[in-house]
């Protein structure tokens, strides 16, 4: 069923512009505290204490109200310890938490689909893993905060290499590895801090609280808690990179062979790569662990038997357990199956505006370009559109979202607005329609350009194994 | 900094800090990096396939060392650049963009078009002197991290933290 209303499928995009109660009461609590750790904790002046208290006050009605005033106290007078940190961490994500509620409970009302119940969360895994390594990885951050991003040196964040290299070859802690290394590169591409002219504030606020939290026992881990059997619809592939780590991941529905309801599912691949390692050769070290990426390449559903899910509807994909299936056009899905599929809820800890992604079909928008970038015009209101995420290693581009008349995205928020990220769009050519998707290259192509990319991508592997080969082991 | 006074990149979560590299050919130097006050990096020897050079021009001085990865110097560089140097250059050029590369080695390029040559020209105007060999281990041994990224398994286990660093289409 198309929703007949000029939003497409959004029912209601007018919802995206107004105003959501108590977001920028939040935020500027966030922004207090971010601000605070510009300059460092390790002697706080006036501003930066105020906060930090700012942040505390916030969380005051809450269960964390004791241990972050405690916290705030000893940092304001320059006495915090790791644990003080992690509890203003806690209290920055909890409010970031509700931000992230708000935001999802407005999105879910303006695309007008069901919401799956929520389940039980599932037992945290992983307790007490590696606990010599997280607990490094606690004090580096802790030193970061005591410095602040002004106070950033080379030493001080080489000090993270260590941790990561001794965390990277083991598969439960790649999370905490890959956001350090990420998060290290960044820093240490900024050094000295005290030279910096602009300072991505939030986001290294964002970086530093998310990974003290994950130090925790407990804090990632949370096995699959189901498997699904039945039909995969692939909607589109999202890409995520730093110069060390990729990730891949497919948006889909999913058709349970029992009749149950449609579902929004993902199904993500991720791997550590060279820094030199981009454009196509991304999807080269992806596409052997994902058969879903050639379906989607090919334009094919998947049937799944059993695959394992986790309550969030990540699938934890295996290849064995897939077969491709009948085509499957993506706009098609997006026009029949996208609306009755629920979205399950996102776990606790992982509740940020950054992990909103909602896949929605956008029809009957205008789309203008100009110096600002792309953006559609929808519901009297312009949509941004985030044409900058859409993989270099693919057929899609700004021009052709622009020229479109159909599209499948994202639907995101960052930096206090709503935008989309493209994943395909429909146009016109010669009267017929047209798709072109951002992921089309993911399993391969005959695309002469993407042939070029391939080569390239498969020589600079080939130079870097042969020189492995030679030097590694010795 | 106070209530409002942040720029949208400035709240943005994923704002981008640090651009791709751009493809290019790893035969010849397999690994460069803009680290620790220097442009330093790997370069395979042209003549044994066994041999590696350690090669690096430092940031503002652009005091220069090139030896082999088992500390032998290297016979090209004695008292000027050597080809060595000369194609790292090239290729953090290549990998980074010539801006990027000129500004972290402190560049100035007076007249005329900003690239790999204008670079390398500019510093070897000022007569740089040789520097010592001592940073060719921590080097190697980061080139040999570098290159162990190729040989951990990839996952299928979703890494949330990721939606944090968003694929750009801009580069160096």
């Amino acid at each position: 069923m198309v929703p007949d209303d000029e939003g497409g499928g959004l029912m209601r995009a007018d919802l995206l512009f107004d105003p959501v109660d108590g977001l920028d009461e939040a935020l500027a609590a966030v922004d207090a505290f971010d601000a605070a750790l510009v300059a460092g904790l390790l002697r706080p002046q006036p501003g930066q204490a105020a906060g930090v208290v700012e942040l505390a006050d916030a969380v005051a009605g809450t269960p964390l109200a004791a241990r972050v005033a405690e916290a705030a106290d000893k940092t304001v007078a320059g006495a915090a310890g790791e644990d003080h940190f992690v509890a203003l961490a806690a209290a920055r994500a909890a409010l970031l938490g509700s931000v992230h509620d708000a935001l999802t409970a407005r999105v879910t009302e303006a695309v007008g689909r069901p919401v799956a119940e929520e389940a039980a969360p599932a037992g945290a895994g992983g307790v007490d893993h590696a606990a010599n390594l997280l607990a490094a990885a606690r004090s580096w951050l802790s030193d970061l905060a005591r410095a602040g991003w002004q106070g950033i040196d080379h030493e001080l964040v080489g000090g993270a290499a260590p941790v990561v290299s001794a965390m990277l070859p083991d598969p439960a802690l790649r999370r905490q590895a890959t956001l350090l290394d990420g998060f290290a590169a960044e820093l240490a591409a900024s050094c000295p801090g005290a030279t910096l002219e602009r300072i991505p504030v939030r986001r290294w606020a964002d970086l530093w609280s998310r990974a003290l939290l994950l130090t925790l026992p407990g804090a990632t881990g949370a096995p699959a808690a189901d498997t699904a059997t039945g039909r995969l619809l692939p909607l589109g592939i999202d890409v995520q990179e730093h110069a060390t780590a990729v990730q891949a991941q497919v948006h889909a529905v999913f058709e349970p062979a029992d009749g149950g309801a449609p579902r929004l599912v993902r199904a993500a691949a991720s791997a550590p790569k060279p820094d030199t390692v981009v454009g196509a050769g991304l999807w080269q070290l992806l596409r052997p662990h994902l058969s879903l990426l050639t379906a989607v390449s090919e334009g094919r559903a998947m049937d799944l038997d059993a695959m394992p899910v986790t309550a969030e509807g990540d699938l934890i994909w295996d290849d064995a357990r897939a077969r491709t299936g009948e085509p499957a056009d993506c706009l098609a899905t997006a026009r029949v199956a996208l609306p009755t599929a629920a979205a399950a809820a996102t776990a606790p800890l992982d509740r940020h505006p950054a992990r909103i992604a909602a896949p929605v079909l956008l029809e009957g928008y205008e789309a203008e370009q100009d110096d600002d970038g792309v953006a559609f015009r929808i519901a009297g209101h312009r949509l941004p559109v985030d044409t900058d995420r859409i993989p270099a290693a693919g057929p899609l581009t700004a021009e052709a979202v622009a020229a479109s008349g159909a599209c499948i995205a994202l639907l995101r928020w960052d930096a206090g607005e709503f935008h989309v990220q493209p994943l395909a769009v429909e146009r016109t050519v010669r009267k017929k329609a047209v798709a072109v998707h951002a992921g089309a290259w993911a399993g391969g192509t005959t695309d002469k350009a993407g042939v070029r990319a391939e080569k390239a991508a498969t020589g600079a592997v080939d130079a870097l194994r042969e020189r492995a080969g030679r030097l590694l082991r010795k | 900094m106070g209530d409002g006074a942040l720029s949208v990149w400035e709240k943005s979560s994923t704002a981008r800090v640090v651009p791709p590299a751009r493809p290019r050919k790893l035969a010849k130097v397999p690994f460069v990096e803009l680290a620790d006050g220097r442009l330093q990096g790997v370069v395979s020897s042209g003549s044994d396939i066994g041999r590696v050079y350690v090669s690096s021009v430092a940031a503002g001085t652009y005091a220069f060392a090139c030896s082999t990865n088992n500390n032998r110097p290297c016979g090209g560089a004695r008292g000027w650049f050597c080809n060595h140097i000369r194609a790292l250059v090239d290729e953090a050029v290549l990998q980074y963009g010539a801006e990027r590369v000129a500004r972290y080695l402190k560049v100035e390029v007076a007249d005329g078009e900003l690239d790999a040559d204008s670079v390398t020209t500019a510093m070897t105007h000022t007569r740089p002197a040789q520097g010592d060999t001592s940073a060719a281990a921590p080097v190697f041994s980061r080139f040999l991290r570098h290159l162990a990224y190729l040989e951990l398994a990839p996952g299928t286990a979703p890494l949330p933290e990721m939606q944090w660093f968003p694929t750009t289409r801009a580069v160096a």
